[in-house]
């Protein structure tokens, strides 16, 4: 069990071994999000841009274009809404290689607080054509997408959350952009979810099971691509379809999984997520049990919708 | 006009501020303290003395605004407002706990008194202006202060207000640049190299003055910790309000100020204070009730 911010530095200081293309341009944050291990490793090749964003995406454009693999330093929450525009146009319209480390996502983003908290960056970062969308679960899947992003060629956006979360993967892991992955098989309800939320979900399956209810998880780590066919066979397998992120309900994994099942294979599915409503500054159990997303309040949540 | 005495009244003031401020942040788990401690003196200054404000009535039409640009420094901000009166001071150990008024960063839409959100850096200024020409065209004769911090002027929207301000002549617009030297993280110190911090002041060699003169203000250059140097460059500020020009308060300042092992710090940008560092700045603020 690792947090995920720790995971990014020290791959990066890792790849930066191997790779002497890959190159980290930092917003001012690189003590957060551990950014800062590949600038004590690699000085020269740790670039710090100052706390201006959307310079900070231009100049990585300007690097890809030369062959360097830049990965970027800050918070979610300041490129996929300070920096939004050249990520639109110089990013994704270009299609460059440059490497979203999209720090801080979510609602734990340690106190800070609805101006930090970014539960719209699925529904940006989906919308947009080109760019690679990717969520890891734990510390493994972490270390895997992130050397997986660095050799593909393209915009790589990659959702870190903060903190850790339990393991579910082993060293076998491998990934595959697309692929969903089932955590645990289930008949009566199917928990579809992606990042460190599929670990809740799977501590809230497991108390189901004691209660009964057989509830099956499965965790999508590729927002886009994404392989649509494993979603709607594992859907078809029960009667209730529960989508359950750390994000908004509009537009995120929950518009995904809606989307396909109502063109594949309609059917109803509930959308677990934060509400229309802004986060607020307070630590992580308030604001799992406030926004309803811990393991027991999850459970508590299928239990009525199953009954 | 305003006597040693008064000073030291501010003074003391200030000292209380910083305990409240570190304390606050120590009790919540989380927080800033270097930002906080190097915008203290002045935000004393400002709600104490020079802004006309009404506590028990924050949505008194003709006061005077201030925006907290660099919102992360909030704590010092609330802390300031709680010592005038418009929270109680017991409120502030709320801060940062799910349901509180005091948010991670200011939220207009939770406490009275705040201008409106900051957090997000770089994006004060711009309403300040907004504030500050929307008072020309309906006549107000409040004034507009806004706050920011050396790092956050490295945002490209700061500089957008910048060179507007000046074209609508708005003097009842006066920023304040906190120039504390130090930011998050910014840039290690080369061997050998001597900064004011423990990091690289990002904008050494740089003549700020000269570039914002260059677009339009006014500038005034002050000791940011020395009262008998804020109270008349605010004072000056505000009272140039019909005046053509917006006043740019250039204010040299230290990260951290008042405690010595978080002055010139920049790992005490955000930081929590261990029960024993609490003694020593209960000591060295002289805060005789801390109970630590
Ligand atoms: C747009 C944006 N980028 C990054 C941050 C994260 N951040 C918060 S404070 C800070 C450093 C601010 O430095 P400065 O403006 O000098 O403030 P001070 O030294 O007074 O604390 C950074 C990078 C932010 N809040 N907003
Ligand atoms: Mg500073």
């Amino acid at each position: 069990m690792k947090a995920l911010r720790d995971v990014f530095g020290d791959t990066l200081v890792s790849l930066g071994s191997t790779n002497p293309d890959v190159v980290v341009l930092d917003a001012d944050l690189a003590n957060s999000t551990k950014a800062d291990k590949f600038a004590m490793a690699y000085p020269a090749r740790f670039l710090q841009m100052g706390i201006a964003e959307q310079n900070c995406v231009g100049v990585a454009v300007g690097l890809a274009s030369l062959g360097f693999v830049p990965w970027l330093s800050s918070f979610t929450v300041f490129f996929t809404h300070r920096a939004i525009d050249p990520i639109r146009m110089l990013v994704a319209q270009t299609q460059a290689n440059v490497k979203i480390g999209a720090a801080y996502a979510g609602l734990m983003t340690g106190l800070t607080g609805k101006t930090h908290q970014d539960v719209q960056d699925l529904a940006i970062m989906r919308a947009m054509p080109d760019m690679t969308v990717l969520a890891p679960a734990d510390a493994i899947e972490g270390e895997a997408i992130i050397r997986w992003a660095t050799e593909y060629e393209g915009p790589v956006f990659v959702r870190l959350a903060r903190d850790a979360s339990a393991d579910v993967f082993d060293q076998e892991y491998r990934f595959v952009p697309g692929r969903t992955i089932s955590l645990k098989e289930g008949g009566d309800v199917l928990l579809i979810s992606t990042g460190p939320q599929s670990v809740r979900c799977l501590q809230a399956a497991e108390l189901l099971q004691g209660q009964g209810i057989s509830a099956g998880v499965l965790h999508v780590p590729s927002i886009k691509p994404v392989n649509k066919e494993e979603i709607v066979k594992a859907a078809e397998k029960v009667k209730l379809v529960v989508t359950v992120e750390e994000h908004s309900i509009y537009g995120g994994l929950g518009g995904l999984v809606a989307e396909i099942l109502s063109e594949a294979s309609p059917r109803r599915v509930i959308r677990f997520g934060i509400e229309d409503r802004w986060g607020e500054s307070a630590p992580n159990d308030y604001l799992l049990d406030a926004f309803r997303m811990s393991p027991a309040r999850l459970g508590e949540r299928i239990q009525k919708l199953v009954a | 006009m305003t006597s040693t005495t008064d000073y030291q009244e501010l003074e003391a003031l200030a000292r209380k501020g910083r305990w409240l401020a570190i304390s606050t942040v120590a009790g919540s788990g989380a927080g800033h303290v270097g930002g906080p401690f190097s915008a203290m003196d002045i935000m004393v200054a400002l709600y104490f003395r020079v802004m006309k404000v009404r506590p028990e009535e924050p949505k008194w039409p003709e006061r005077d605004r201030f925006i907290l640009s660099k919102g992360h420094s909030s704590i010092g901000q609330y802390v300031v407002m709680a010592l005038r009166g418009f929270l109680p001071v017991e409120e502030l150990k709320t801060f940062d706990k799910g349901g509180s008024r005091l948010q991670g960063h200011p939220d207009v839409t939770k406490l009275p008194g705040l201008e409106t959100s900051t957090g997000s850096l770089g994006q004060g200024l711009s309403v300040g202006l907004g504030f500050a020409l929307g008072a020309r065209m309906r006549g107000q004769k409040f004034h507009t202060f806004v706050m920011m911090g050396d790092g956050e002027l490295q945002e490209g929207m700061i500089w957008e207000a910048l060179h507007i301000a000046p074209r609508y002549k708005l003097g009842n617009l006066t920023a304040i640049l906190d120039w504390n030297g130090l930011q998050q993280f910014g840039w290690v110190l080369a061997i050998n190299e001597q900064h004011r911090g423990d990091r690289r002041d990002p904008w050494s060699g740089i003549d700020l003055r000269g570039t914002f003169e260059k677009l339009g203000w006014r500038c005034l250059e002050i000791n940011g910790h020395d009262f008998s140097q804020i109270v008349p460059a605010l004072e000056s500020a505000k009272a140039s309000g019909d005046s053509d020009q917006p006043t740019m308060i250039i204010a040299h300042t230290i990260k951290g100020k008042g405690v010595h092992f978080t002055e010139g710090k920049h790992e005490w940008h955000s930081k929590v204070a261990t029960k024993e560092e609490l003694k020593i700045v209960a000591a060295q603020l002289g805060i005789v009730e801390a109970g630590v």
